[in-house]
């Protein structure tokens, strides 16, 4: 198992945004994590690498705790991730941005190594056209491979997408997905959040659905898409939206 | 090592040393004068620039380190009876311990609320001073004129205060353009434009901000010994001159913040500016507001100084201009 999230939880003042949530996540596989909006699953992301100090629970990755640790030594441990609303460091290039990565993540580079990898991550994220431009003057599909690229760049053991499709059009999901699958091939672990659901559908192996901060349903994609309370999470209340109709007859 | 590969580096140290070449040549005294007040606003400006323009955090007080600096360094002169180069480095080295100490404190605010708290730290050491009798609290420090024999008289001992603020000068301008060409460079400048996204992607940045901070400290508080040495007395109000921070800052963004070239530019073209308004009947008592209203118009119109302003306009300027 490369990560093992146990019973963590994750409260705001009287607000519990993640709530007595566990899972294991084995080495390889992709997971998706998918629950409607304020859900908790960023949040949880936030746990997991360090942004946030978890109320209660673990956080185990590869055998060691990194509960509370700050983002930083997560990275430097192989743990990347990219942002929902992406954060480009806008007055450096695109390769300054990707290098940043490259230097400070899990290999601790130095520059010049540190460019030949970013080099090679560009050409294979699809930025190598834009190298030389700032990061500022992206457009939103490709800050979202810049994000990727950045956490690429950093050689991770597991990586954490957090909606890195929204925004995207059809062509650009689609192209992004290849993409996922590849650094999936490369042997890195992936967790993703997405909203997209034929998306997250066709390439996790096991997902897990948030509501109100609480795991409410975990399996094969197969499994989740039929089970009740994932579609009332998502729906509403199908029993009940049968009555109320009724009522309206009446 | 090919010296073509360098260009921002030699147009930076050559301005300089041409500059500071030209009271040396002609022996003038008064051109000495001109070029030291030069020569240490932009070696105070770039040290700064390396907090401000790399790191992306505002010092307000940062003039504080200089007078910390002088303060100590006159205490070793003329109590210890500690040679000038020792008193130098020991300014020096007094500097960087405060900025550790407070890089550890309070680099954790940032924005404004670090910003106000570098002003603190400049009026507290201030009034701490006042009261502080070794270093002869609000009436200050004097110099007795028979240490300048130790250097060869008063002449020689203003010759060698010159030549050295001219190796500092050109310290700090090695040390900027390293800073900005290396890896820990990399990461401040990451810091500059999101810090929270830079930890993500593993820069360690409370450490980095405070060794930014020290470096950016060192410069100010071995030119502070040089600085009152030369005066040959030192009191608080003149040591802890918070409207020299402020024209600091001023010059770092007139040249261009988070440029090596930048500082340079901006604290001879500000002293220049100084100069001719000190000397014209109608703005030589409120020159400081033209500099408040001159770096008005740098926030509004040119944010990124005369070199960020050729360097985004011109290509070729970018392989040029560091």
């Amino acid at each position: 198992m490369i990560l093992q999230v146990q019973n963590v939880t994750k409260r705001f003042g009287g607000l519990t945004a993640v709530k007595n949530v566990s899972f294991e996540l084995a080495e390889g596989h992709i997971l998706g994590l998918i629950g409607p909006n304020g859900a908790g699953k960023t949040t949880l992301f936030n746990c997991i690498n360090g942004v946030y100090d978890p109320s209660e629970g673990k956080i185990i990755f590869r055998g060691q705790d990194i509960t509370g640790l700050p983002t930083y030594r997560a990275a430097h441990l192989g743990l990347a991730r990219t942002h929902q609303i992406v954060r480009p460091l806008n007055e450096l290039t695109v390769r300054q941005n990707v290098i940043v990565g490259a230097c400070y993540g899990r290999e601790n580079l130095g520059l010049r190594e540190a460019a030949h990898v970013a080099d090679e991550i560009m050409a294979f994220v699809g930025l190598s056209q834009r190298t030389d431009m700032l990061a500022s003057s992206l457009n939103v599909a490709q800050k979202k491979r810049l994000e990727l690229a950045r956490a690429l760049a950093s050689r991770p053991y597991l990586l954490l997408l957090d909606e890195v499709l929204a925004g995207l059009n059809p062509t650009e999901v689609s192209a992004m997905l290849d993409t996922i699958r590849s650094v999936q091939q490369m042997g890195i672990t992936i967790i993703m959040i997405e909203h997209i659901m034929h998306a997250v559908m066709s390439l996790s192996q096991h997902i897990i659905v948030l509501n109100y901060g609480e795991l409410i349903a975990e399996g094969s994609p197969e499994e989740v898409s039929q089970n009740p309370q994932v579609i009332e999470a998502y729906l509403g209340d199908p029993d009940l939206a049968e009555r109320l109709l009724e009522e309206d007859r009446i | 090592m090919k010296l073509s590969r360098y260009p921002g580096l030699i147009i930076a140290v050559l301005l300089v040393v041409l500059v500071s070449l030209y009271p040396i040549i002609t022996g003038s005294a008064s051109a000495r004068e001109t070029v030291f007040t030069v020569l240490m606003s932009l070696a105070l400006a770039s040290s700064l620039n390396i907090l401000l323009g790399y790191t992306g955090y505002v010092s307000f007080g940062h003039i504080v380190f200089f007078g910390l600096g002088g303060y100590v360094g006159f205490y070793t002169l003329t109590a210890l009876h500690w040679h000038l180069l020792l008193a130098v480095l020991a300014g020096g080295a007094a500097a960087a311990g405060l900025a550790f100490a407070l890089g550890k404190s309070i680099l954790r605010l940032r924005g404004a609320y670090f910003a106000l708290a570098t002003i603190g730290v400049n009026e507290a050491l201030r009034a701490f001073i006042n009261n502080f009798e070794p270093f002869g609290g609000p009436v200050g420090m004097d110099m007795k004129f028979a240490i300048y024999n130790e250097y060869g008289g008063a002449m020689q001992a203003l010759w060698i205060v010159y030549g050295g603020l001219i190796v500092i000068t050109l310290g700090v301008i090695f040390t900027s353009y390293a800073v900005k060409k290396s890896k820990f460079g990399l990461g401040l400048m990451a810091i500059r434009e999101d810090e929270d996204a830079a930890e993500v992607m593993g820069v360690m940045a409370p450490n980095a901000k405070t060794w930014a901070y020290v470096l950016s400290a060192i410069f100010p508080g071995l030119i502070g010994v040089l600085f009152f040495f030369k005066n040959g007395n030192i009191e608080p109000g003149d040591a802890f001159r918070l409207h020299l921070s402020i024209e600091l800052i001023v010059m770092v963004m007139l040249g261009g913040q988070g440029t090596v070239l930048g500082p340079i530019v901006g604290g001879a073209a500000y002293q220049q500016l100084r100069k001719t308004l000190l000397t014209s009947p109608l703005f030589k008592n409120i020159q400081l507001a033209v500099a408040g209203f001159l770096l008005l118009i740098i926030v509004l119109f040119i944010p990124s100084g005369a070199v960020g302003w050729l360097r985004s306009r011109f290509a070729t300027m970018r392989r040029v201009l560091e």
